[in-house]
């Protein structure tokens, strides 16, 4: 009789354990398998960091490298091309960097680099990734004191790679992890005071 | 068919309502699961079909992950399985868990099959229930087969190249036929291409519809059991078999016990002995293929073994060939062979339990032959297995019919 | 029941049937244990330095990396670039052979092939017998031969350590007109850098690592393997003792 009423209980409480040490099992069963979907070993070593050399880099020239698939520019501005960059501001739509995700902190400053005269900004416009044009001509009758220019719905950068206002793309080229390892030799996909 | 009223199978009220009032949910969870009743004496034996369902299942769901990161062509193919082993994070559990996989599919199939054998499940009226089953085992070693040749070791390609060169020995159609098997005059990156679509495709969907179609049969006659004798035979007032019980909970709770032992054998190969002396992942498939160099010992996956050796006994290749492919078919006719008017071994004579205990005998040993080298003395033993293979299937008519069975008791013996 | 037991027994004594056939012997030449340690790092350290000074000049292992020998037997990047990397530049790199291919398969007539998996397809003890069983054979184009894969075009590249030796290899006439040859034993001619002994370790480093390249995850693999057996066992605890309480009406 006892064992009756019993029985009910004991019941659902063997079927609870069971179902709850099941539910463990399946949990922890997926995890190998989900983690199967992050890059691979050979993923990070493709997408390690991309050493580029500086050496020859003429001032007011430019050159593009590939780095985890994404191209990056590394510009190297003049002086006058520096003193340009404060012109701007009321145009553009973020012009303090204040978008922490855009930039690492060494790069959060008003030229949005380590090194005033090195910009290296990732080519892919804010908007929907296409990569955008150099344009480092003035034009004074437009305004326009030489930047980045998005062929495929016009967004404009500045020479920080700064987004203007009144254009599709909503925040300013993204600078990428980097530093220098010499004066002549860059290392991009690596943080700044990393080891 | 008896089908239970629509109209007490629907839910009446909430969600569920809204479900069985556009999809036959409830009323297919109790025809099916707990309103299906098996027998309450199902034994050992009778785990292997839903152990064929979880290992199917692993299969699948492993395969899907190792398909996300394998290469099918012939210059990338060795190096992407390595790929798995190494770069992909966890990749070497999901490839141990397949090729272990493979392997215990076959047990469990075999021991599945052994199990109608015992107790007579392909008697009538379960006879379509067997020649579907024969068909799941036939899709089952031709799935086999193609994705052994997917790692390109150097057993992946000379094992295959054998095996299609088979084909050629079929008169007339022989040549073209290896040609279409192999798409290319040799096998190639071409073929292997295609066996990667069939293996994970093609063969997959067919095992697929086939497992569906083999449990339909089944739940439209009842399942066996270990005495042969038909439950549906001894109804209660309830219309319920008097010797069943739900399927849920009673076998699903029986079932999942079974399930974790076998997880625990799977298991412990993946983990401790996933190569199985190199029986599960054969050595010489750590080389590359070599298209200049055979390996000294060729050799089936041990699972094709018995097979093999019948075919290596007969001296023609033509027969050979024919002789195989018959042993492998055979098993389709004892619903027919089989004269014996009980089911169950059980209740059969002493001449049927010899001749089946033979039979396992014989299974085993023609199995090991085929793990040979093709020396005169295993040849000889293989040709007598052979003889005695064929024989328990073409005498059975003969020796089930004489054979002295024993009454069959009107209830199920259940010991509790 | 009684059935079950009969059958299992049946299975079981086959399987061990099978799985003897492991056991070593190959071109008739019965093999010499390796006896590795695949838990002693130092071994492996060791064997991997060996590897890359004696063997990575020919043979590449193109499917190990750096990073991760430096991960699994706790060498720090710098140990890796002083010690292993001769012809890599970052530690995710792999294992590549320093001599070309085309020029390898020219010279030797074949590509020496990568080991990578070597002590999966040939076994350890295969390999440990092949370092140790180099003897003088003038006829040849290298001057050696290989008692466990004769005509092999390897030369013989640990003759600094091992020194020279000798093979007796007798050869008998069958009744049938066949030749059976046996090995009967080696006979050291030169001496090299190592006595036999030394030599002996040097190989055994060399072969364990040669098998800890070709399955790096092994030892994760057996630890982790006991954890999921004890949660499988607890589990077939819980679920049988569910089982037996649905099933207590069934009469």
């Amino acid at each position: 009789m006892t064992e009756d009423d019993l029985d009910p209980n004991r019941r659902h409480f063997l079927a609870v354990a069971t179902a709850v040490t099941g539910i463990v099992g399946v949990t922890a069963a997926a995890v190998p398998f989900i983690s199967s979907l992050k890059p691979s070993a050979r993923a990070q070593a493709l997408g390690a960091p991309v050493e580029v050399s500086i050496g020859s880099l003429e001032p007011g020239a430019m050159i593009r490298v590939l780095w985890r698939g994404k191209l990056v520019f590394v510009l190297r501005r003049t002086e006058e091309m520096l003193s340009r960059l404060a012109a701007n501001m009321e145009n553009l739509r973020d012009p303090d960097s204040a978008e922490v995700e855009q930039q690492p902190d060494y790069a959060a400053n008003d030229t949005r680099s380590v090194r005033p005269e090195y910009l290296i900004v990732e080519g892919s416009c804010t908007h929907l990734g296409c990569a955008p044009l150099e344009d480092f001509d003035v034009r004074p009758a437009e305004n326009w004191g030489g930047g980045f220019f998005c062929p495929c719905h016009g967004s404009k950068f500045d020479l920080a790679g700064r987004v203007f206002k009144g254009v599709p793309a909503p925040t300013n080229l993204r600078v990428p992890p980097h530093r220098f390892v010499r004066d002549d030799l860059i290392l991009i996909g690596q943080d700044s005071g990393a080891a | 068919m008896a089908r239970i009223e629509a109209e007490v199978s629907k839910s009446k009220d909430g969600f569920m309502k809204w479900i069985d009032d556009r999809f036959p949910f409830t009323e297919t969870m109790r025809y099916h699961v707990t309103e299906y009743y098996a027998s309450k004496n199902f034994n050992f034996w009778y785990v292997f079909g839903v152990l064929a369902f979880v290992v199917l299942f692993i299969q699948l769901f492993t395969g899907i992950f190792l398909t996300m990161n394998y290469k099918p062509s012939a210059a990338e193919a060795f190096a992407s399985v390595e790929y798995i082993m190494r770069d992909v994070e966890w990749g070497w559990l999901i490839r141990y868990m397949h090729s272990t996989g493979s392997s215990f599919f076959f047990i469990v199939v075999y021991l599945h099959m052994f199990r109608a054998m015992l107790y007579g499940s392909y008697q009538k009226p379960r006879e379509l229930i067997w020649i579907i089953g024969m068909l799941i085992f036939i899709v089952l070693m031709a799935e086999a087969f193609a994705g052994y040749l997917l790692p390109w070791g150097q057993m992946s390609y000379w094992g295959a190249q054998v095996i299609i060169s088979l084909f050629g020995s079929i008169p007339w159609v022989g040549d073209a036929l290896v040609e279409i098997i192999r798409g290319d005059y040799s096998i190639s990156d071409i073929t292997l291409n295609r066996f990667f679509a069939l293996h994970v495709i093609a063969l997959p969907l067919a095992l697929i519809g086939l497992i569906f179609v083999h449990i339909v049969a089944l739940h439209e006659v009842g399942s066996n059991n270990p005495d042969g004798i038909e439950i549906k035979n001894n109804k209660g007032a309830d219309g319920v078999p008097l010797d069943g019980v739900a399927f849920h909970p009673y076998h699903t709770s029986k079932d999942l016990v079974a399930i974790i032992i076998f997880l625990i054998i799977f298991f412990s190969v993946v983990f401790f002995a996933p190569d199985m002396g190199g029986y599960f992942l054969e050595h010489a498939n750590f080389e590359p293929a070599n298209l200049t160099a055979t390996p000294e010992h060729i050799a089936p996956v041990w699972y094709f073994t018995p097979f093999y050796a019948i075919l290596r006994a007969v001296p023609d290749k033509l027969g050979g060939f024919i002789l195989f492919g018959l042993s492998v078919v055979i098993p389709l006719f004892l619903p027919w062979l089989d004269r014996a008017r009980v089911k169950s071994i059980r209740y059969r004579g002493w001449i049927y339990k010899s001749a089946l205990s033979i039979f396992v005998v014989t299974f085993l040993v023609l199995g090991w032959l085929g793990t040979m080298p093709a020396d005169p003395l295993y040849v000889l033993a293989a040709r007598v297995f052979s003889v005695i293979y064929f024989a328990f299937f073409i005498l059975m008519p003969y020796y089930t019919t004489i054979d002295k069975t024993k009454p069959v008791p009107g209830r199920v013996v259940y010991h509790g | 029941m009684v059935k079950f037991k009969n059958i299992a027994s049946l299975v079981i004594v086959s399987t061990c049937l099978f799985t003897t056939q492991g056991l070593a012997a190959s071109a008739g030449v019965e093999l010499e244990s390796a006896d590795i340690d695949p838990s002693n790092i130092y071994s492996l350290q060791r064997g991997a330095a060996n590897f890359m000074n004696y063997c990575s000049g020919c043979h590449s292992a193109k499917y190990v990396r750096y990073n991760t020998i430096g991960k699994d037997l706790d060498l720090s990047e710098e140990m890796l670039v002083d010690n292993l990397m001769f012809n890599a530049e970052r530690i995710f790199e792999t294992i590549q052979a320093s001599m070309p291919s085309d020029d390898a398969a020219q010279w030797y007539g074949t590509t020496p092939p990568d080991l990578s998996l070597m002590a999966r397809a040939k076994g350890a003890d295969y390999i440990f017998n092949f370092l140790k069983g180099f003897y003088v054979e003038a006829e040849s184009p290298t001057g050696v031969n290989n008692i466990v894969l004769p005509g092999t075009s390897m030369p013989h590249v640990l003759w600094e350590l091992q020194g020279y030796q000798s093979a007796y290899i007798e050869n008998h006439e069958n009744d049938d007109g066949s030749v059976t040859t046996t090995f009967e034993g080696f006979e050291q001619m030169t001496s090299g850098m190592m006595d036999s002994e030394d030599y002996d370790k040097f190989v055994r480093d060399t072969v364990n690592f040669l098998a800890y390249i070709a399955e790096p995850i092994r030892g994760f693999r057996v630890m982790l393997g006991k954890w999921v057996i004890m949660y499988l066992i607890f589990f077939l605890i819980i679920a049988r003792m569910l089982k037996k309480q649905i099933w207590k009406d069934v009469k």
